[in-house]
């Protein structure tokens, strides 16, 4: 039954694809995007020695105020969805899907797990390459895979830049502004610093990357690429506009490019900055920390002693969410304990400091791999 | 990360400070030493300071200083001026003589009283007490004035929150539901009480 099941799968991708993409979007990243809206209150909280949002409760069901975030989607919903009278009406309501909606396809070139060897799930694998039927746990795998995540990120600038322009309003047109030209050029430095990584791994598709990378710890891309993983991690937490690369919003000064959003419209705004906080947790995962991988278990098992595919493949995902889980984690950190640079300093910290600096990872990762491969 | 100059107008010492002129301006230096201009190692420190807070709070509340209102409260200070009391004699009758000191010297004039009988020659009392205490500003000038100990504002209760104003006002006898009996004599002592006290040792000012 269960066999049957993944075997037609594994023949129908189309389905295959669709089902991956709701487990993922609808089981994991908008489920987390939600909590992290909670975490990040508690978690401030934690930081700064107070207790944070812990009341909102369903009779007695507390769960440390996790219920927050319903109380909150409740809220935004039925919240009044004004609309400004001069606003651009058409661009108006079409800023806030602009800015969620290339997040969550990127999601699309994610691998959360390794192949599943159908038919084979019980047994143990020794090379998964040998398998005849496999469901690959990753949406879309095509070979330009990190292209294609650079270039739906830099539609999500059209979101915020949109939002600005089209709410007719000075403040949202500077906050647009800022967006633009902040997301510009730090995406420069993302893609260069992440250059080093493919020359390394040889490869654009990031289940090939991870595939690359290996079991051993020592092989992943924060100990092969240590300067590339600081580099990237600092321009894509700008990409994603929080602090200390918060400028587009700049609440003491702007309120953001989304200053005339309210109700859900709002509420998607500051989803999809959640999400962008998952979806760089998943990229740095796959690139440097080894996405699935966990360290010593091979296909087969923890060396010589085996497990079963279906517990590996388990394990391997598992790993992949504690891995992302510890990246927001980290991200929060970050946001709520740097303070904000000023514009000039952001601009000479994207331009004059990182970009050299990924260019020279480059070439010195050029040279070594040149090296050694023997100089073919 | 910082440009490495020093202000032209101020002579900048960056490694110690410096007082200069009379106001003691220190002037600060931008960071001049390679692992602080790098910013990572700052950067990874402040946030092991912030993780450690983070961790000490999540798993033991080290550090926390909330304390969970309504569940939990902290006593007042013991001369904290809280909901006002009317205190009662031996037979338990309120100690207000009526003398009408509190609503005179009352600045937010909250206080209204109106006297009454008691058959006794030499004392009144209260027939109507009542104190608005959105109108009060807790100043305690009442307890000040009052010559024979009725009104106090020691409950260490502070004002409710009312859903209409006439629900602030303190009647009588609400004040006395809160009141205890009182040792003071009723009607004062006379001036010369301080000289009766038993000798106290005087304030000695540090020098």
């Amino acid at each position: 039954m269960t066999d049957s099941i993944l075997m037609f799968l594994a023949e129908h991708t189309a389905v295959a694809a669709l089902l991956k993409l709701l487990l993922l979007v609808l089981g994991f990243v908008m489920p987390l995007a939600s909590l992290s809206t909670w975490a990040e209150r508690r978690q401030s909280a934690m930081m700064q020695d107070r207790l944070g949002p812990n009341r909102a409760n369903i009779g007695p069901v507390k769960l440390w105020g996790i219920l927050h975030f319903v109380a909150d989607a409740i809220k935004m919903m039925f919240k009044e969805d004004v609309v400004p009278a001069k606003v651009d009406r058409f661009l108006f309501a079409l800023a806030p899907v602009m800015a969620i909606a290339p997040v969550l396809i990127t999601f699309a070139v994610v691998p959360f797990g390794p192949d599943l060897c159908v038919g084979q799930v019980l047994s143990v694998v020794t090379d998964p390459t040998t398998c005849k039927a496999t469901i690959p746990l990753q949406v879309a795998r095509m070979d330009v895979g990190m292209l294609f995540y650079f270039a739906l990120a830099s539609l999500a600038v059209y979101g915020t830049t949109l939002a600005g322009w089209a709410s007719y309003n000075k403040w949202s047109l500077l906050g647009g502004l800022r967006a633009s030209s902040q997301m510009m050029s730090y995406e420069v430095c993302m893609g260069l610093s992440l250059m080093g990584a493919f020359l390394v791994y040889g490869s654009l598709e990031p289940n090939a990357i991870v595939t690359a990378q290996g079991s051993n710890i020592l092989n992943w891309g924060i100990f092969t690429q240590p300067l590339a993983f600081v580099l990237f991690f600092t321009a894509a937490i700008a990409e994603t506009k929080r602090a200390p690369f918060d400028l587009p919003e700049g609440e003491p000064e702007l309120i953001g490019y989304f200053v005339e959003y309210s109700g859900m419209r709002f509420g998607i705004f500051f989803l999809a900055e959640f999400i962008e906080t998952i979806f760089l947790a998943a990229i740095v995962t796959t690139v440097f920390l080894g996405g699935w991988q966990v360290p010593g278990l091979d296909s087969s098992g923890f060396g010589s002693f085996h497990l079963p595919h279906l517990a590996v493949v388990l394990l391997q995902v598992v790993a992949w969410s504690l891995k992302i889980l510890f990246l927001c984690w980290l991200q929060l950190l970050i946001r709520w304990t740097l303070p904000r640079f000023r514009p000039d300093q952001l601009m000479r910290l994207g331009w004059k400091q990182l970009l050299p600096l990924s260019l020279l990872n480059i070439i010195i990762t050029a040279a070594v791999v040149l090296w050694r491969s023997g100089g073919k | 990360m910082s440009a490495h100059h020093a202000p032209s107008s101020v002579e900048a010492s960056s490694a110690t400070g410096k007082v200069r002129g009379k106001v003691g301006v220190r002037v600060v230096g931008r960071p001049d030493s390679l692992e602080q201009r790098v910013y990572l190692p700052e950067v990874i420190r402040g946030l092991g300071v912030t993780a450690k807070h983070f961790f000490a709070n999540l798993f033991s509340r080290k550090y926390t200083v909330t304390v969970q209102y309504p569940e939990e409260k902290v006593k007042y200070p013991d001369r904290n001026r809280g909901l006002h009391r009317l205190m009662l004699r031996d037979d338990g009758q309120v100690r207000c003589v009526a003398c009408m000191l509190c609503p005179t010297v009352c600045p937010a004039h909250c206080i209204t009283i109106v006297p009454e009988e008691t058959g006794n020659q030499n004392e009144k009392r209260p027939r109507i007490f009542e104190i608005d205490e959105l109108r009060c500003v807790v100043c305690g000038l009442c307890v000040e004035a009052c010559p024979c100990d009725a009104i106090r504002m020691d409950s260490g209760v502070h004002a409710p929150a009312v859903d209409f104003r006439g629900d602030a006002i303190q009647t009588k006898i609400d004040m006395l539901k809160r009141g205890t009996q009182s040792v003071a004599t009723q009607g004062g002592v006379g001036s010369d009480w301080r000289s009766k006290q038993p000798s106290v040792k005087q304030y000695d000012p540090p020098k």
